[in-house]
Parts: structure tokens; sequence; C-alpha cells
């Protein structure tokens, strides 16, 4: 058995593929790249695939990061491009490394999530400005998501505006407690038509 | 017209407001994006079905792949979005567009469209109206691109002849280079902007004349049709020079290699695999069997090409599914070797192998024993299509009672828990008694697989309604009337319904109707399909789509009748909608096969016994240069003659 960890990015078309889709597309991957990708028992065999985090529909993202386990140890080296070569361009490989056999599962390792957004319509950003500074001063944002109420506000990491322009977040995402950035521009009174989000980057537990 | 820029930044408003918004945006590995401005011929292939089902289709993909390896042409593809994605693109003026470049359908030089069922002709026209082009032949002009349609359906074109420049009749691997050559050359001169100020140089009307002195091609606006006072035709008739009064199907000798880079979708839609066609063509002949008399004749490939495509096809997608296609996968001669093999090279590789069409008999377990030791167990479907000797007889598909029962017996006790069967209720004289023995035939196999296996054992029976089609010997017949379809229905739902084990589908008989006015229409149900398309129908395939009422609205404004296309035995002597289209399979072959119907012979399997359907002499010098084991059909040897009759047989009575 070997363990995989493979950080990519997700773009263009490929932002409109979901997260049951995106296990899909790394079975099938890992079919033409011809990697020895390892299924549980059963009647219905799974492959053991884990991505550390489920991406929205319609983000994109540079840093997507998933384990995969193999029946046996291969070779590292040519092992990007072999793989590259076989995923659709939406997909772009960074790097791959061996993970210990026994760390605990990704999913259960991310802390916390960084996100870029992109206005694709004009807003006044002066007020912006104002309109974070008091999100960030507020002492909590009581919303409600899915008929159960929470509090947005201790979900919020950071939140700035970059150099570009872009707005900058950094959102908990923890079992349970996982800050959207959908919601963070709605307290902004931005419209979530008018942007593009990027995960920038995943914190995992130190 | 948009730019692919626009287009796409106007998508990225909307698409998180449809479902699944993965079906609109391309990017799927093994999609082909050429560089526009390096070919002098663009093509855009259309399926007018949602995404989800249209991008598995094979014979789409090996048209995009045969213009896809020219040089000098680009094919890029498009689906009909469905409702909601439909509704937000009007709402913000995004015409259709290819999921490659994203640019829009009215900028190609030539659209083709497939039409392999009947139900996606509203489909076709709403294409074509959200594309921007106009969706009547007769008011396009140069400056928009060529619409050619092909599929199993258009061996009777007529009902769509009014919205189609031009039908490829059979199989289109070839002709496709014959057409863009063409287009290639009278576009030599053609401006690459459409703005008013550069007028093209050549006249559409030329294009398409030429286009219909490609055999195989038909070009509805240079026929003429006149009809007799009650409605049926008198004559179809060439309105110029030099096209010819019969369009003959066009085939290729020998089957190309078949597809091996699949396009992978990110998304996930009804047919995740990789299809590797074995063998065109049928020899069994069913009677009410449409494909088994258009596809003739039977074409195989070896063992070895389908398991290194297989293979290939694997490597290229990684699919998890692959199928080995045919209309009857216990013909092909070679079935036992190619999937002892096949279970020998994809041992391991989690994949799930599909033979469809088994023939009822033990073998066919054995088939799928093999199979079903590399992946999951599948279910397992036969089709008896009917359950007494006399429907047996008359739709020329024999199985005796006791092959069924013995065969599904085994499947239960070879650990199958499920089996599906398909009949068809409707057949020509079929009575209650007929439908009867469907019910007690499936009680019978489902009390067989309780002996063996207990409760665990079930049954699904997929009761279809048949509908005559044009190019077979049913198509004289009469459809059965809506009251009798009721009966039978409720015949089986009150003998089926009871039992918890067996569950009984059926189709609706608003559907047949639909599929039968346009499988026998003639060009006034053009009209029909017009207006139902205005009323509102599309998708007629979909409960969430179709509009029976804006049907028959449509049959009302018309003054046409429609029970006379569904309701009404034809005369001996009539001339169909369809006579200047052949499959190749001659009219009196055909008519001599519905009579032996009506007296209950048999016809074997033609493999063993030629029966002289039209194909050897239509295709006399194809067989010639390609003889032997390629075809099925007996070698050719008298020499070749200058010229085949192209007269119609005359049918008496
Ligand atoms: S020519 Fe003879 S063998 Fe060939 S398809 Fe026709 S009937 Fe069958």
């Amino acid at each position: 058995m070997m363990r995989i960890r493979i950080t990519f990015s997700k773009q263009g078309a490929l932002r409109y593929t979901g997260h049951l889709d995106l296990h899909r597309l790394w079975e099938r991957a890992a079919r033409r790249a011809e990697l020895p990708l390892a299924y549980s028992q059963g009647f219905h065999p799974q492959p053991k695939l884990n991505i550390a985090a489920a991406l929205p529909l319609g983000f994109s993202s540079r840093c997507e990061m998933l384990d995969m386990r193999l029946e046996h140890d291969i070779a590292l080296d040519g092992l990007r491009d072999r793989l590259q070569e076989t995923l659709p361009i939406g997909i772009q490989v960074s790097s791959i490394e061996v993970v210990d056999e026994r760390a605990p599962a990704l999913q259960t390792q991310v802390a916390a999530a960084e996100y870029e957004v992109t206005l694709t319509e004009a807003i006044d950003g002066s007020d912006l400005k104002r309109r974070i500074d008091s999100v960030m001063e507020s002492a909590s944002l009581l919303r409600e998501r899915r008929g159960k109420q929470y509090d947005l506000r201790p979900l919020i990491e950071g939140l700035d505006i970059l150099p570009d322009g872009k707005i900058f977040m950094r959102l908990t995402a923890r079992e349970g407690a996982t800050g959207r950035p959908e919601e963070v521009l709605d307290v902004l009174s931005i419209a979530f038509e008018g942007t593009r989000i990027e995960r920038s980057r995943l914190i995992f537990q130190s | 017209m948009l730019t692919s820029e626009q287009i796409e930044r106007k998508l990225d408003k909307i698409l998180l407001k449809v479902q699944k918004p993965g079906r609109y945006v391309g990017g799927e590995l093994n999609s082909i994006v050429k560089d526009w401005d390096k070919v002098s011929a663009r093509v855009a292939f259309v399926f007018p079905d949602i995404y989800d089902i249209g991008v598995s289709n094979v014979g789409l993909k090996i048209l995009y792949d045969q213009v896809n390896q020219r040089e000098d042409a680009l094919a890029e593809r498009a689906y009909a979005p469905w409702l909601d994605m439909e509704a937000l693109m009007r709402e913000h003026g995004i015409p259709l567009y290819t999921l490659e470049s994203k640019r829009p359908l009215a900028c190609f030089d030539l659209i083709g469209i497939t039409l392999p069922y009947e139900t996606l002709y509203t489909n076709a026209l709403n294409v074509l109206d959200l594309a921007g082009i106009p969706v009547r032949s007769i008011d396009r002009d140069e400056t928009h691109p060529v619409i050619i349609a092909g599929g199993h359906s258009t061996m009777n074109p007529e009902p769509m002849h009014a919205f189609i420049d031009a039908f490829v009749i059979g199989e289109g691997e070839e002709v496709i280079h014959d057409i863009i050559n063409l287009v290639q050359k009278f576009k030599g001169l053609r401006v690459e902007t459409f703005e008013p100020a550069n007028l093209p140089t050549f006249k559409r009307e030329d294009l398409l004349q030429e286009l219909a002195k490609i055999p195989g091609v038909y070009v509805p606006r240079f026929y003429k049709t006149s009809y007799m006072d009650d409605g049926t035709i008198a004559a179809i008739e060439p309105t110029i020079p030099d096209i010819p009064k019969v369009i003959t199907k066009r085939i290729v000798p020998v089957l190309p290699p078949p597809p091996t880079r699949f396009i992978v979708p990110n998304i996930d839609v009804v047919h995740n695999r990789v299809s590797v066609e074995i063998m065109r063509g049928c020899t069994r002949g069913c009677r009410f069997c449409h494909a088994g008399m258009i596809t003739r004749p039977v074409r195989e490939r070896s063992v070895e090409e389908v398991l290194q495509a297989a293979e290939e096809a694997i490597r290229h997608s990684g699919f998890e599914d692959l199928a080995f296609l045919s209309l009857s996968s216990s013909d092909y001669t070679d079935i036992l070797e190619l999937v002892t093999k096949a279970a020998e090279r994809f041992a391991g590789k989690h994949l799930n192998i599909g033979l469809p069409s088994l023939r009822i008999e033990s073998v066919s377990i054995d088939l799928m024993e093999k199979l079903r030791e590399n992946g999951r167990a599948s279910g397992f479907t036969l089709a008896p299509e009917a359950a007494t000797e006399r429907m047996r007889r008359i739709i020329n598909k024999f199985i005796p009672d006791e092959d069924i029962i013995n065969t599904t017996r085994e499947i239960y006790r070879r650990g199958w828990t499920t089996i599906k069967l398909y009949f068809m209720i409707g057949h020509p004289s079929e009575t209650l008694e007929d439908v009867q023995a469907i019910a007690d035939l499936c009680k019978r196999v489902i009390a067989e697989g309780r002996k063996v296996i207990g409760m665990k054992a079930k049954l699904n029976a997929g009761v279809s309604t048949f509908v005559p089609k044009s190019q077979t010997p049913f198509q004289w017949v009469s459809c059965d009337t809506p009251e009798q379809i009721k009966a039978k229905q409720a015949l089986l739902r009150r003998e089926l319904g009871r039992d918890r084990n067996i569950k009984l589908s059926l189709t609706s008989a608003e559907d047949s109707y639909l599929e039968a006015w346009l499988s026998r229409g003639d060009r006034r149900m053009a009209e029909v399909v017009y207006s139902a398309w205005k009323g509102g129908s599309k998708f007629d395939a979909w409960e969430e789509g179709k509009k029976y009422d804006a049907w028959m609205k449509a049959f009302e404004e018309h003054g046409l009748d429609p029970l006379f296309y569904t309701h009404r035995q034809r005369r001996t002597d009539e001339v169909f909608p369809w006579e200047h289209i052949t499959a190749a399979v001659r009219k009196n072959f055909l008519f001599q096969d519905f009579r032996q119907s009506l007296e209950g012979q048999i016809r074997v399997d033609c493999r063993l016994n030629c029966f002289a359907c039209g194909i050897l002499p239509t295709f006399a010098g194809l067989r010639r240069e390609n003889p032997g084991d390629v075809w099925k059909c007996p070698d050719v040897k008298s020499p070749a003659r200058t010229a085949i009759s192209e007269q119609l047989p005359v049918v008496g009575d």
C-alpha cells in the first residue's frame, strides 16, 4: 500500500464539476494513467480517494488536495507529467508527494480556507472598505441558512481588500463550522452573480 | 454575432442558476479544439437532446472524429439545452453555441443534426431557432450554414423536409467527406464575415443542387410530391435534371476502425462508457425491427480489432463501463472468443462489461458469467417480444416458451436475482389472448425463479407499444387504437400489478402515437411539426417538455387527421411518402415478407439462406470488391453490370 497526495488546481469548465463527479474524474484519471488505485472490498468496490474539502460549484481553485491509496508502491518521478497528460485542461497538477499510510484522513485535517473574490461588476471601493471594517468590528453576525440560525462572525478569520482590488477572505473550514464566501459577500451587500471566487489556499491543522 | 468571449461572459452569470451547469461548458477530455482560422470548413454536430444523453452517442462520435482527422476541417458539438437553460439563454440573448469554442452555431459552414428518433423533431427546430438560424430551409440564404441531418429516423425524412437542407441517407462515414469537400469548393470564395457589404459569391441554390448529386444525399427542395384525392401520394418526382429519382442509402463496405477517444464528460451522464461496435446490421429479420431492416448488410469487426479498440478506448477515457454494441450480440460469429478474451484482458481492472441483445439460450448465460467475474453483476435482459406461437410467427421472432422458461430458470440459478424481459404489444392482429399470454409467461418465469431462489427472484417486464416503421414489412399495417392499447395495458396491470416481485413498465399511448405519426408521415406533417413546436411542444420524449395538446391543435390547424397516419391499413399499391428513399431492401421483398407474416410463415436467419432482399444487387460492386467473410451475405460472382435499374419494383396484389 502506498498513499499519495496530489495538489491541483480546478479552473475553467471544471468549475462546474461537483464533488462527486470530481471523485469520478480522479478514478478515471488513475485508470488512464495506469495507477494501481486501491478499491474497498465488497459488492460495490469504491476507489480509495479522499478529497480534502468540497469546493462549491462555480468556484475555481488553485489549491485542491486529494489523497489516493495505491495497491503497491510506484516510482514518483515522471508521475506528475504522466498524470497531467490524462487530465482535462481544467485540472493542473502542481505536486505529488508520498504521505504516511497512517496519517489521519485528509478531510479531518483542514482548518481553514482562503478565497479571493474578483468583482466582475463595478462597485464603490471606498464604501467597500467601510463595510469590511464594520464586519470585522462586529461581535456577531447572526444569519440563517437552510432554516438554521448561526453566527457567521467567528467563522471569518480574515477579510480584506488586496492591492489588485480583489477581496480576500479566510474562513474557518472545520467539520460543522464552515464559513461560506457567498454568505460573507451577502453581508457585504455584494451580489454573488457579480463575482468570481477562487480558493487560493487550504490551511491544515499543524 | 456574439464572440466566444461575449458568450462566456454571459454564461458566467447564468450557469449557477441551472441544474447541472456542467452540461454547458465543454472542457471534456478528448474533445478537440482546433484553430478556427486554420481550416476551411467548420462543422457543428448537434444531438438535439440533452447533453446527458447525447454526449455518449457513438454515431456522432464517429463523424466528429472523421471530420477532425482532416487537416482542413474542424468539428465541434452542441446539444439541446434543458428547459431551464433555454429560458435563461433566451432571456440573456445567448444563441446556441458549440461546447468547444463557444462560438454561435450560426457561424459554422455546416450543421449536422442527428435524428435517431422522431421525438427529437421539435427539438431540432428549437435548436435552429435558438441558434438564430431560420427554421425553414427556404428562409435561409448564403449567410446561413447548410443544415444537414442523418440518423435512423431519416429513412422517412418527409416530416422534416421543410427544415433540413439535405438529408444523409444511410451511413455517414464516407459521405460526410463528400459534403465537406463540396462546401469547401463553394466556400472557396466565400467571405469570412457575414457583413452585408461582403456579399457571398455563390448561390445557396447552386450548392444545394450539387449536394443533391452526391450519392446518398437527399435535398428535398428538388423533389415534388403530388397527392391523390384521398390524401395518399400519387407520385414523388425530381424537379431538376441529373439527380436520382430514388435515393439509395450509403454504406461503408468495411467498417472503419472504431472511435477510441471518447469524450469523457466532467459530470455524470446516462452512459458513462466506452462503446465498441462489434457488428453492424442484423440477419434475423424480425419484422417489426426498423434497425434490422435498414442497417443491412451484416458486417463484423474482428475480435482482435474490437479488443484493441476497447483497450485503447479504456486507456484514453478511463471509463468504468465497456459495452460491445450490435443489434444482436449472440449472432456475432466469434462471440465466445470475444467474451473470453475480453474477460481475460480486463481482469482486475474494475470494469463492467456489457453485452446487449443476447439470444434466449443457455450460451448467453455462459457469456454473461464470464463477464460477471470481472465486474459487478449487472442485470440480465432478454427480449422475447411476444408470448404466443401465433404472434411469434407473425413478427418472425420465434422463441418457444420452453426455451424462455429454461433459460430464465438457469439465470436465477446462476446467481442473478433480477431478470428484465422486453415485450411489445400492438403487433399486427394481436388480440387480448396474446397479451394474456405475456402476463402468463411472466408469472411462469417468476414462479420458476421462486423455486430456485425464493422470494429474492425479481422480474422487470418492460412492455412497449409497437409502432409500424417505414422501410419494414409492417409499413402497411395500422396501429392499435387507443382503446385497444388501453385494454391491453389494463389487462397487464391487472394481471401483473399484484405480484410485488414483478415490476411492470408500460409506454404511454400518446408517446407511441407521436412516434407513429412521424415515422410514416408525409410532407404535410412538416406543418404539423412546425405548429406543434410553435405551440410549445419540445423534448417530446420528456414529460416536462411534450405538449400533446399542441400536437392535436396543430393537426386541426392544418386540416389533417392523425388517424390517417396511424389507424389506416395501407393499400397494397400505395405510394409511400418515403418511396423515393431506399435502404436497399426492396419494396417487393418487404411486401412478400409482410404476406408471409399474415400466413404465419417464419423466415430463418438470412445468413443460412439468402432471401435476396435487395442488398446484393444494389451493392454488387462493393461486395465484389470485398468478397468473403467481411459481409454475411453471399458473394457476388457475376461480372459487373453497367447500370443498376433505379426503377422501383411494382407491387401487385
Ligand atoms: S442479401 Fe441476402 S443475406 Fe444479405 S441481407 Fe439480404 S437477405 Fe440477408
